[in-house]
């Protein structure tokens, strides 16, 4: 399964499905990282956590380890 | 009539600037029961008949995060009579998934359509009235910046909270407009909605919300039934709970559930977020034409200033200009003016001369000039320094750089519970203490923000430099290691509470993650930061003075009244105050640290006035007199040296200088912090909690520095070398012990994989 926390700097993908328990998912999916949704990887933070992406026109900064989650096509 | 309108939308939407712009001066500040949350509300200056809420800035209505809960909770409980949604016009599709929330409560929404200015700039255009028209509610265009449109929102937000609705809507529903009361305006204005607009969702979602809303009418006002049976499908325990279904019930509403779960394969409240953002898209589709353009300013700045190889120093560079200019500096030159010469030359010496000119008891001069006075003169001092400190936060914080701090700072932070953030109040609080927990006001979460208030005292500041200087002077000749090894254990001591307090219950109970929007750059804008400082600090003055006034007149009472020959009444020699009385009861405390006498533990408590006093009643009691913090500036160690006596009485008075050092470097900051830290905590159990273990842990750490010292030096082996062994076995085990919750996680994935 690849999943956010796998995708390269300026490499873009399309969300299939968001796992993760009740909270995590649901924070995740309320900004806007949903299904069928056009991810972008923008940068790594200096010291290589979190990451920053595009999503739906703005800007979101997600740790690697909460990136896990988000499973990517 | 009066009217209470709710101001609702996502953070960095433009929600303060608007509320700024509609209430002016008229806004108040005041708590959400219960929680830390700031309430803020106000009249809206050209509608005076309106008072406005100003809810917590969210993106969503879960149950998730206290702002959620508070937001929905005003929403379904408080029932105001209209919710002002403001909505991002350039970030419209995250904006807009809020709104469709809103508008499922039931309660008329005016959406204010913000920084149109943006989107017109960039050539997007957005089709208002199709947008209103697809969400069922009125659009405004406004720039809260710029000001325009702000009367029209006012207008509209009046008459939905008047006619329950805005005669657009109502004029569509059946009945007469000018006779009905307002609530059945409301349920008019929301069957209107339900009959008349599309849904939200997919035909089998809603055939369940309907039915579920079904078993679950009468038990709330029929306006909210369609939220509530909303949040019955997501299964949000909160909502479910509040609803006390019974056993049939639960069970014919769980059959609903698990039905569209299995039909979509997906759990309830993904498929509705999934939804309704769907929704959105197809409304954005018909609704903004979007012009292609290449990279926008704030991309073009994000991109050099959190690079790779620039960010670090760029982020360097930032926080060195806010220290040199808060506390190096202008804040060093500003704290000194208003504690020397505002308070003491223009206010103190004036009261003084004139009390003894009209006859007033000594006592009472001095209870006036040296405890009054000088308690409140303490706050006053530390107000410039933290004006200055704020105007740098709020710019920060509005230019959007503050996020980008947490960006770059939250892979080595998160590691002791602590946000990104945390770096401001850490690097301040070497300067003062005080600034550097008031500074811990820009970081969101709770845990976070009490893990940073909790250590930032554990920093040297400038008030413990004095004695640190001291005794590197009179104990180790001036050894260059001394003052480092104070930093090394102020930071050593933030890292290791904070890695051992994260692993606790206490820290580790909100799991929400960290999911942070990076906000668009934009230039500050004056009347956000003027409010934004002016809040803080009179936060500051108005928490703070209480406790420290208290403080300020019980350590004036202590230290100048005592027992002497002529029986019980003020004393000049601080060796009769009561403070030395009190210091006896308590030296055996200290024993275990090598300075078991009452002198060097009175010198500790007296420190807790200031820090800086501690060299000074060190001076007193080994009969130097009252210049030693001057001797120290002087570098005039030798004749410091009779200090040293303070530690005769222990087997290497060396090291028990040492183990004082670090109790006091340690140990519960000075009166003023601590007041900050209970204004921030605002709650008495974790101000409590925070002391209790500031000094625990400050003994400890003194303990263990001594008792393992003398066993190396000497081969001294008693009981309180096992204390201090085991102490520090303790420390290491919950240092390096797994978090409980992460071998819950790690559990839970494997069973998963399996």
């Amino acid at each position: 399964m690849a999943t956010m926390a796998d995708m390269k700097v300026g490499e873009t993908a399309t969300v299939k499905r968001v796992h993760g328990d009740g909270a995590l998912q649901r924070r995740i999916m309320d900004m806007g990282i949903t299904k069928n949704v056009t991810v972008t990887l923008r940068k790594v933070a200096p010291l290589g956590d979190p990451l920053e992406i595009t999503v739906r026109g703005y800007e979101l900064s997600i740790r690697r380890g909460d990136a896990a989650v988000i499973e990517v096509i | 009539m009066a009217f209470t309108v709710a101001l609702a939308g996502n953070p960095n939407s433009g929600k303060t600037t608007l509320f700024n712009r509609l209430t002016g001066s008229t806004q108040r500040i005041g708590n959400w029961p219960g929680v830390t949350v700031d309430r803020k509300e106000g009249t809206i200056k050209s509608k005076t008949d309106i008072t406005l809420i100003d809810l917590p800035g969210v993106y969503s209505l879960s149950p998730y995060t206290m702002e959620e809960v508070i937001t929905r909770d005003y929403l379904v409980h408080e029932e105001p009579d209209a919710i002002i949604n403001i909505v991002d016009a350039s970030n419209i599709e995250r904006n807009l998934y809020l709104t469709t929330q809103l508008l499922d409560i039931g309660i008329p929404v005016v959406v204010a359509l913000n920084m149109m200015d943006v989107v017109n700039k960039r050539g997007d255009v957005i089709d208002i009235p199709a947008l209103s028209e697809q969400l069922g509610c009125p659009v405004i265009e406004i720039s809260a910046i710029k000001g325009f449109g702000i009367q029209s929102l006012v207008g509209t937000a009046h008459e939905a909270a008047h006619f329950g609705a805005t005669p657009h809507f109502v004029e569509a529903v059946e009945g007469d407009v000018a006779t009905a009361v307002h609530h059945d305006q409301v349920i008019a204005h929301h069957q209107y909605r339900e009959t008349h607009f599309e849904r939200t969702f997919t035909a089998p979602v809603e055939a369940a919300i309907d039915s579920i809303a079904q078993v679950i009418q009468g038990r709330m006002p029929i306006e909210h039934l369609r939220w509530y049976a909303i949040k019955v499908f997501e299964r949000d325990e909160r909502v479910e709970k509040s609803l006390h279904l019974n056993e049939a019930e639960r069970a014919q509403v769980e059959s609903l559930i698990s039905a569209v779960e299995t039909e979509y394969d997906d759990v309830s409240s993904s498929i509705v977020t999934g939804e309704s953002y769907d929704f959105i898209s197809t409304v954005v589709e018909q609704t903004v034409t979007k012009q292609q353009v290449g990279m926008s300013l704030s991309d073009k700045i994000d991109r050099v200033v959190t690079s790779r190889i620039l960010g670090l120093p760029i982020f360097v560079a930032v926080m060195f200009l806010v220290y040199y200019v808060s506390v190096t500096t202008i804040g060093a030159l500003v704290t000194d003016f208003t504690n020397d010469t505002f308070v003491g030359a223009w206010i103190q010496e004036p009261v003084a001369h004139w009390l003894g000119s009209i006859g007033v008891a000594d006592w009472l001069q001095s209870l006036f000039v040296d405890g009054i006075i000088g308690g409140v003169g303490a706050v006053i001092g530390f107000l410039p320094q933290m004006i200055i400190l704020f105007i740098f936060l709020a710019l920060l914080e509005d230019c959007g750089y503050m996020a980008r701090i947490a960006f770059l700072m939250d892979r080595i932070f998160r590691r002791f519970g602590m946000s990104g953030k945390s770096f401001i109040p850490l690097l301040i609080g070497t300067g003062c203490g005080v600034p550097g927990i008031m500074a811990t006001r820009t970081i969101e979460q709770d845990r976070d923000r009490r893990m940073t208030i909790l250590t930032t005292t554990f920093m040297p500041c400038g008030a413990k430099l004095p004695f640190i200087a001291l005794i590197a002077g009179v104990a180790f000749g001036g050894a260059w290691w001394v003052a480092p090894s104070a930093y090394f254990m102020g930071i050593g001591s933030v890292i290791v509470t904070g890695i051992i307090l994260k692993k606790t219950r206490l820290f580790s109970g909100d799991p929400a993650p960290f999911v942070m929007e990076l906000p668009a750059y934009h230039p500050p804008i004056l009347r956000n930061t003027f409010y934004s400082v002016w809040e803080r600090s009179s936060a500051f003055v108005k928490k703070a003075t209480t406790i420290i006034l208290l403080t300020s007149i019980v350590i004036w009472f202590a230290s100048s009244f005592g027992f002497d020959a002529g029986g019980f009444g003020m004393v000049d020699d601080l060796n009769q105050s009561i403070a030395a009385h009190i210091g006896n009861a308590f030296a055996w405390i200290f024993s275990p640290l090598g300075f078991g006498n009452w002198k060097a533990a009175i010198s500790s408590v007296l420190g807790l006035a200031a820090k800086e006093e501690i060299v000074s009643v060190m001076g007193i009691f080994s009969s130097i007199g009252d210049g030693a913090i001057d001797m120290v500036d002087a570098g005039q160690m030798g004749a410091l040296s009779p200090i040293m006596m303070l530690f005769g009485a222990s087997a290497i008075p060396v090291a028990a200088a040492y183990a004082f050092l670090a109790f006091n470097l340690l140990c519960v900051p000075c009166f003023a912090a601590v007041g900050a830290m209970v204004g921030e905590m605002k709650s008495w159990k974790w101000s409590l909690f925070t002391i209790g273990y500031q000094c625990g842990w400050a003994w400890i750490v003194g303990m263990i520095i001594y008792n393992l010292w003398i066993w190396i030096a000497l081969g001294t082996f008693g009981f309180w070398t096992v204390a201090a062994l085991l102490c520090l076995a303790v420390i290491l085990f919950l240092l390096f012990r797994p978090a409980p919750r992460d071998r819950v996680a790690k559990l839970a994935a494997r069973t998963t994989a399996a």
